[in-house]
């Protein structure tokens, strides 16, 4: 508010003033609503079930993983051959098939290794029978050829009975090749963009609800008899953003809290090219432009529509173009120094998305002043558009109007016979 | 006020021109607004002296909300030029305005005291002051127990005087109603009327819009008269009604006699009753010839005009109509 006046008493607001008038009552009014306790909650169902669909989906893996061959065999026999697989084991790991004794064999006794495979609910995927010296492997084909070889080392093994002497291979470890640096940059460039296009999209559409209530409470003519309608765009859009970034604060917390506390789970990204802080620090920012860039979008398509289900019929093309949009800063990403990848970072809808891929691979910070700049000069053209546009569109009254009548291919003719 | 004088020129539509050493609260010159084709407003003047009580009479769809909208600068006009306290951008003096619109609107969780600082802190009140005078104004109109209930917890009329209270809490020296009591039952049209005179003895300048001729007839020192999105009539209630001539109410004992001849030609009689306009010439000449022609006067009274004959002699009789169609409230109070 204007800090001239006198105490007391009303002076005339700038528009940035009125803009805060509106974004104070916005984003107190959201925050202390119980909508806003379960717009916090609203990540967590997601979480919810893809922890479910994941210990569902790894139990069901669980039981049909880990083929094993069954052992038909003599004792005596199958005792060679597990511990010659638990000697090779021991090397190459999960390269060497799980064994299992099946059925030992009597003395003398014949018995078909297809009917060890039938109707039993292990994973028996093959039956090695015979012996060391004679291995005989019955399955699937794709299965057993895919196990000749190990099956074959094993049976050398337990026929050889001790471990042929292996070289000791010496290890020199690096940090990192550039190859793999690269590849681990363009991970953590893929994972910033698809972060901040998820929670753009997420959140923009707050907006979009946030104005059709107020053209509901009919409030919005005190409003613009008020103040200019720019700063009440200005104010709803960065009211949304305050309330998007609490949200994103708390998400934020929350899911740092519970990898702190099961560090295992930790993701392993590769260091961007301007480090962590800087790329949080320009996520941020950027997070902020695509936010009030969209935003401003959905207000303009906002200010068209009257009721939810318009603003879910209008707001969709805007939600298509924007996946386009995303699309292209993902693909652009992949081809550095290309037409593609200028053209990504000047539009200004796929620019945020470009340039927080860009600080993941580039350690140049200048090139964020003029895009952040530039991108904000956008939000603000956007928001001169949509607020006369709103005034063009929104604020109609006066007599009804005649509807014209329309020719209709289906209209009947006059004197037509039924 | 800066520069007034380029739009006094044709300030009035039918009545008499503004007090040139009167300062204007607004001004209009030929404002036109069409919405897809339609033309809602179509060369509206207007002159609103500051400290006036103003009415602005118009069936529904005759152009009066888009009108104060123009004013108002919530909507540009195509065409024409508009001044609110001196000022070319509304939005300059909007401290110094007021403004409660047909259609009312306040946040349902608000609680009433906080939706009063609100509407005083969007016309640059501080939101303590706000406070501060919203619940001094709750109580001194009645609704101190309201002060901390949310707006979706108070009855319509109950909301509608905490969105009038809200108009008027940063103190604007112009007050805009559009059609203020329209949702208000008749006492609170009452309190209303009376808050509009006591705005008027402050000095502050009211306008309002209605439909009902008769809030216009008590409150107004002018009016404009919009029908059609053009204003035919546009100065003082006095002015309007001495449009219609008088008329004369005549009851006698003679029911024939040469005293008829003294009758204009478009008396009409009603029962024992005559009705006609009173003659240019006065009331003497006619009193005279009454006596000599032994019509045995029992009564004559003469009617001035109302506001609601002036206005079905202005806007037509089609405008009257119209207004005698748009709702309950139009023989209320």
């Amino acid at each position: 508010m204007s800090d001239t006046r006198e105490p007391g008493h009303s002076g005339r607001l700038s528009t940035l003033s009125a803009a805060w008038v509106i974004a104070r009552r916005d984003f107190v009014a959201i925050l202390f609503s119980r909508a806003f306790f379960f717009f916090l909650l609203g990540p967590l169902f997601p979480v919810l079930v893809g922890i479910l669909a994941g210990s569902v989906g790894q139990r069901v893996q669980q039981t049909a993983q880990s083929p094993e061959i069954g052992l038909v065999m003599a004792e005596t026999e199958a005792r060679r051959i597990l511990a010659a697989r638990e000697v090779l084991a021991a090397r190459l790991g999960d390269a060497v098939p799980r064994m299992t004794l099946v059925h030992a064999l009597a003395e003398g006794e014949d018995y078909e290794p297809r009917s060890a495979l039938e109707g039993r609910a292990a994973n028996i995927a093959a039956i090695l029978s015979g012996t060391a010296e004679a291995p005989q492997l019955t399955g699937p084909r794709t299965r057993i050829e895919s196990w000749r070889g190990p099956v074959a080392m094993v049976a050398a093994q337990a026929q050889a009975g001790e471990l042929a002497p292996w070289p000791e291979v010496r290890l020199e470890t690096t940090t990192s090749s550039s190859a793999t640096e690269r590849r681990g940059r363009l991970t953590t460039a893929q994972g910033a963009q698809t972060l901040l296009f998820l929670l753009t999209m997420m959140l923009a559409g707050m907006v979009l609800s946030n104005l059709v209530e107020e053209k509901g409470n009919k409030i919005i003519e005190v409003l613009a008899a008020a103040i200019p309608m720019e700063a009440v765009f200005m104010g709803k859009l960065f009211a949304m953003l305050g309330v998007s970034l609490v949200g994103i604060a708390t998400w934020g917390a929350t899911v740092g809290a519970v990898l702190l506390a099961g560090s295992s789970v930790l993701p392993t990204l590769t260091t961007p090219a301007v480090g962590w802080p800087m790329l949080v620090a320009l996520g941020v920012v950027y997070f902020a432009t695509a936010y009030l860039l969209l935003g401003s979008v959905f207000l303009a398509v906002g200010s068209l529509a009257t009721t939810v289900r318009e603003v879910q019929t209008l707001s969709m093309p805007v939600t298509m173009v924007q996946l386009l949009v995303f699309f292209l800063a993902s693909y652009a990403m992949t081809q550095p120094g290309t037409a593609i990848e200028y053209f990504a970072l000047i539009f200004p809808f796929s620019a945020p998305f470009a340039m927080l891929a860009r600080a993941a691979q580039d350690p140049a910070l200048l090139p964020h002043v003029p895009a952040v700049l530039a991108q904000c000069a956008w939000v603000l053209l956007l928001v001169r558009l949509g607020s006369a546009l709103f005034r063009k569109r929104v604020m109609k009254s006066g007599p009804a109007r005649v509807k014209k009548p329309r020719r209709s291919l289906f209209r009947r003719k006059a004197g037509a016979k039924v | 006020m800066t520069g007034n004088a380029p739009l006094r020129e044709s300030a009035a539509q039918g009545g008499v021109s503004p007090d040139p050493a009167r300062p204007l609260a607004i001004e209009a010159r030929g404002l036109i607004k069409s919405f897809d084709g339609t033309r809602a407003v179509d060369g509206v003047d207007l002159s609103v002296p500051e400290g006036a009580v103003y009415g602005i009479l118009g069936p529904n769809g005759a152009g009066k909300t888009t009108t104060l909208r123009m004013v108002l600068g919530i909507i540009d006009p195509d065409a024409g030029v508009r001044r609110i306290l001196g000022h070319d951008r509304p939005h300059e003096v909007a401290h110094a305005i007021g403004y409660l619109p047909e259609e009312r609107g306040l946040y349902p969780a608000m609680k009433a005291v906080e939706a009063i600082a609100f509407l005083g802190a969007l016309r640059g009140l501080p939101l303590k002051e706000g406070r501060r005078r919203g619940r001094e104004l709750l109580e001194r109109h009645g609704l101190g127990h309201a002060a901390d209930r949310q707006i979706r917890q108070l009855s319509k009329g109950m909301a509608q005087q905490v969105q009038i209270l809200g108009t008027l809490v940063h103190r604007p020296r112009l007050v805009i109603f559009d059609e203020p009591f329209s949702g208000l039952d008749a006492l609170n049209q009452g309190r209303l009327e009376a808050m509009m005179r006591d705005l008027a003895a402050q000095g502050t300048t009211v306008i309002f819009s209605t439909h009902v001729i008769a809030h216009a007839e008590r409150l107004c020192d002018e009016v404009a008269i919009i029908a059609g999105g053009k204003v035919p009539f546009a100065g003082s209630v006095d002015v309007a009604r001495d449009r219609i001539p008088a008329q004369v109410r005549l009851e006698t004992r003679a029911r024939e006699g040469a005293w008829r001849a003294a009758l204009p030609e478009d008396a009409r009689r009603e029962g024992r009753f005559w009705y006609f306009p009173l003659p240019e010439s006065g009331i003497e000449p006619l009193l005279r010839a009454l006596i000599e022609g032994e019509a045995g006067i029992l009564s004559l009274s003469i009617e001035r005009a109302g506001l609601h004959d002036a206005f079905v002699a202005i806007a037509g009789e089609a405008a009257a109509r119209a207004m005698g169609q748009d709702g309950p409230e139009e023989t209320g109070s």
